[in-house]
């Protein structure tokens, strides 16, 4: 049996694809700083980038409010937009090759579920007198607790049937089961429903440094994890018995990859709540557009999630200023038409 | 909380209806302290309509009033009455009440009608005499409702089917939805005093309260601020639109939430950093009991703590429950406002 490792082997992304993502990536960065409802002027807005940079020292006239919109509530919005959206699409490209199933996504197996329970715990608790309680980690440890049982059920018939198709549906199963504690519980509380909500609605719009600093580290691992795990993926899709004769533990594989991405989401998820779509379309369009490696798609997947999500965000917040758009809202509105005519063109997923 | 906080698994919309407070907020014309509906049909059995040269001293709308119910002797049922969608007419005085609305319970007690409710639903814990059950006004189940055998149901949403299941039961029913001026809110009161037998009252509340509204209009000190008005930590708001947008927009205040809400919904989804950048001089915070908001929590957020509102000690802590009814306490929610308004006007 070849050891893991041995897969771990670093392989050729397409340089010229790569630097275009990256460049595509920066382009929708700058623009979603230059960009928003207090209509800071752009050029001094641009001059106070440029200074910050090593070495340059750049005169800008913006007033200390004006600073501060932009560091402390534009940077770090938009920082952390790229981040989730990099993260969701990871992950939901690493799901899909792991389950070899298209339709897998990010919040596949209780990971919304788990930290939807896990935040209203935590807002439940707040109201009980345990009010510096931070709500992020309680649902961190939701979605892991989620994705725990979803995967510690899936073998109870057996080490040998365990295949994926009985942890999509374990998976299904606690969803549905920790979504009907969490209902309870909400229900049965009824003063801090619209708490619960207003976690669930997304967070993207009072998002600080702070925020971004304590779910960092998660995301970073497990993109690690899934970048080094690129190879493999592509190796998982030919079929767990293929995978066995290939000198590979599908099983192993498997914990590892959903350890990881799930690690990544329940990061996500606790600082943003929940977006939807971008797990699903961003690696499906970087499929239709760069093909089916899996050492392609993962680092393209990172890459353009964190691009499409933060443009996503400049149009939540630029279109109806200075009201808000629900991000999840224009993700669905952007990604769905372009999904389809990237698929149209590109011929089709089989 | 809400009146009737809404909830249905997990759908999104709804739960942004639910910020909008609402349950069908009519749009409602221009608010005015002593409203036109002062004079409403308070005649029994012949609904005499309000005369459209309506009285705007509460001196007139008492004398009217008492008018009418002097006239009217005290058992002078069957009455007509005017809920939300038209005349109704109740045949005799009711004595097992069920109310279905935080506001409509809070109305019924302030006009002496207490003793002839049997039954509030689970958000009617104002006032504390209030019979407090577990009946839903969110999503009401006629077989709940009919086991307290009432002989009156009173409430402000009806998700479908509700008033249907009271008619085909005999059960004698109103429905008044979510004020949308404080001509509404005198108007529920009037009609609830006819309804109850209880008219004279209800004319002395309406009375009282815009005596009140009067006396804090007439101490507010002249000044004109802009706030931004907080239903949840994610910044969601009101316009001017809306109930309470209204009833701040007497008191001269300008809201910062207007230009987000071109649309008219009332109920925007504000950005942080617009909020920074008009620097709003007051900031009302209508969540510290659904999500703990407070001064605190807010010069902690992030680009906050440079707020002139959160350096002016001007950021405002409000009861949720008071701020999103339009029953009798709407005047705490005036005062508490104007006090803010004169404390801040008294710094500069």
């Amino acid at each position: 049996m070849t050891p893991l490792s041995a897969l771990a082997q670093p392989s050729r992304v397409g340089l010229g694809r790569m630097m275009l993502a990256l460049a595509l990536g920066v382009a929708v960065l700058g623009v979603a700083l230059l960009v928003g409802p207090a209509g800071l002027e752009m050029g001094e807005v641009l001059a106070a980038l440029v200074d910050r940079l090593p070495l340059v020292e750049v005169e800008n006239s913006l007033t200390e409010r004006e600073l501060t919109i932009l560091w402390e509530i534009r940077m770090p919005r938009t920082v952390m937009g790229a981040l989730v959206g990099a993260t969701l699409a990871s992950a939901g490209a690493a799901y899909q090759g792991v389950f070899r199933n298209p339709l897998a996504d990010p919040y596949l197996l209780g990971v919304a579920a788990g930290a939807g329970l896990g935040a209203t715990v935590a807002i439940l608790l707040r109201a009980r007198g345990f009010s510096s309680l931070p709500l992020a980690p309680l649902a961190f440890a939701g979605a892991v607790v989620g994705v725990a049982l979803s995967y510690g059920l899936s073998r109870t018939r057996g080490r040998d049937r365990r295949s994926s198709t009985t942890l999509v549906l374990a998976g299904v199963a606690v969803a549905s089961f920790l979504t009907a504690v969490q209902t309870f519980l909400q229900l049965t509380n009824v003063t801090t429903l619209r708490e619960v909500y207003s976690w669930i609605l997304g967070r993207l719009v009072t998002v600080g440094w702070n925020d971004l600093y304590a779910v960092l580290p998660y995301m970073v691992v497990s993109w690690l994890v899934l970048l080094i795990f690129r190879r493999a993926l592509d190796v998982m899709t030919v079929g767990d018995d293929e995978a066995s004769t290939l000198g590979l533990s599908p099983r192993m594989v498997r914990l590892i990859v959903v350890s990881a991405a799930t690690l990544g989401a329940a990061a996500a998820v606790s600082a943003s709540g929940l977006i939807a779509f971008v797990g699903i379309i961003v690696p499906h369009t970087v499929r239709l557009l760069a093909g089916w490696s899996y050492r392609v798609i993962i680092p393209l997947s990172l890459v353009m999630g964190g691009a499409f999500l933060a443009a996503a965000d400049v149009v939540a917040r630029t279109v109806v200023s200075p009201a808000e758009l629900p991000i999840g809202v224009v993700t669905a509105f952007l990604g769905g038409p372009f999904f389809l005519m990237v698929l149209r063109t590109s011929g089709d997923l089989e | 909380m809400y009146t009737h906080p809404r909830y249905a698994g997990g759908k999104w919309l709804l739960a942004l209806a639910l910020w909008a407070w609402v349950l069908g907020a009519c749009g409602g014309g221009e608010s005015s302290v002593a409203g036109s509906s002062a004079a409403t049909q308070a005649s029994p059995t012949t609904a005499a309509p309000a005369t459209s040269a309506a009285p705007t001293t509460t001196e007139a709308a008492v004398a009217a009033t008492q008018a009418t119910t002097t006239t009217g002797a005290p058992s002078a049922f069957p009455v007509e009455v005017q809920d939300s969608l038209g005349t109704v007419t109740i045949a005799a005085r009711p004595e097992r009440i069920v109310s279905l609305s935080g506001s409509l319970t809070e109305m019924l007690f302030a006009i002496d009608a207490g003793p002839q409710v049997v039954a509030v639903d689970s958000y009617s814990y104002y006032p504390p005499e209030a019979p407090l059950t577990d009946l839903s006004g969110f999503s009401p189940n006629i077989e709940a409702i009919t086991a307290f055998d009432p002989d009156l149901v009173v409430f402000s949403y009806d998700p479908g089917d509700l008033m249907s299941s009271l008619r085909a039961l005999g059960i004698p029913a109103l429905i008044m939805l979510a004020a949308g001026s404080l001509d509404d809110v005198w108007d529920q009161i009037e009609q609830l005093g006819i309804v109850t037998g209880q008219v004279e009252e209800a004319a002395r509340l309406v009375v009282s309260m815009q005596g009140d509204l009067q006396e804090i209009l007439a101490d507010l000190p002249d000044a004109s601020y802009t706030y931004y008005y907080e239903l949840d930590q994610n910044l969601y708001s009101v316009t001017s639109a809306t109930f309470v947008g209204r009833v701040l927009g007497l008191l001269g205040l300008e809201n910062i939430a207007d230009p987000a809400d071109e649309q008219g919904y009332g109920y925007p989804q504000l950005s942080s950093e617009y909020i920074i950048d008009v620097d709003p001089d007051l900031i009302f915070l209508a969540d510290t009991l659904c999500c703990g908001q407070n001064q605190d929590t807010v010069a902690e957020r992030p680009g906050w703590s440079g707020l002139t509102a959160v350096a002016n000690g001007a950021v405002v802590e409000l009861d949720d429950d008071i701020a999103s009814r339009w029953g009798p306490r709407i005047v705490d929610l005036l005062e508490v406002v104007a006090d803010a308004v004169a404390e801040l006007s008294a710094q500069s």
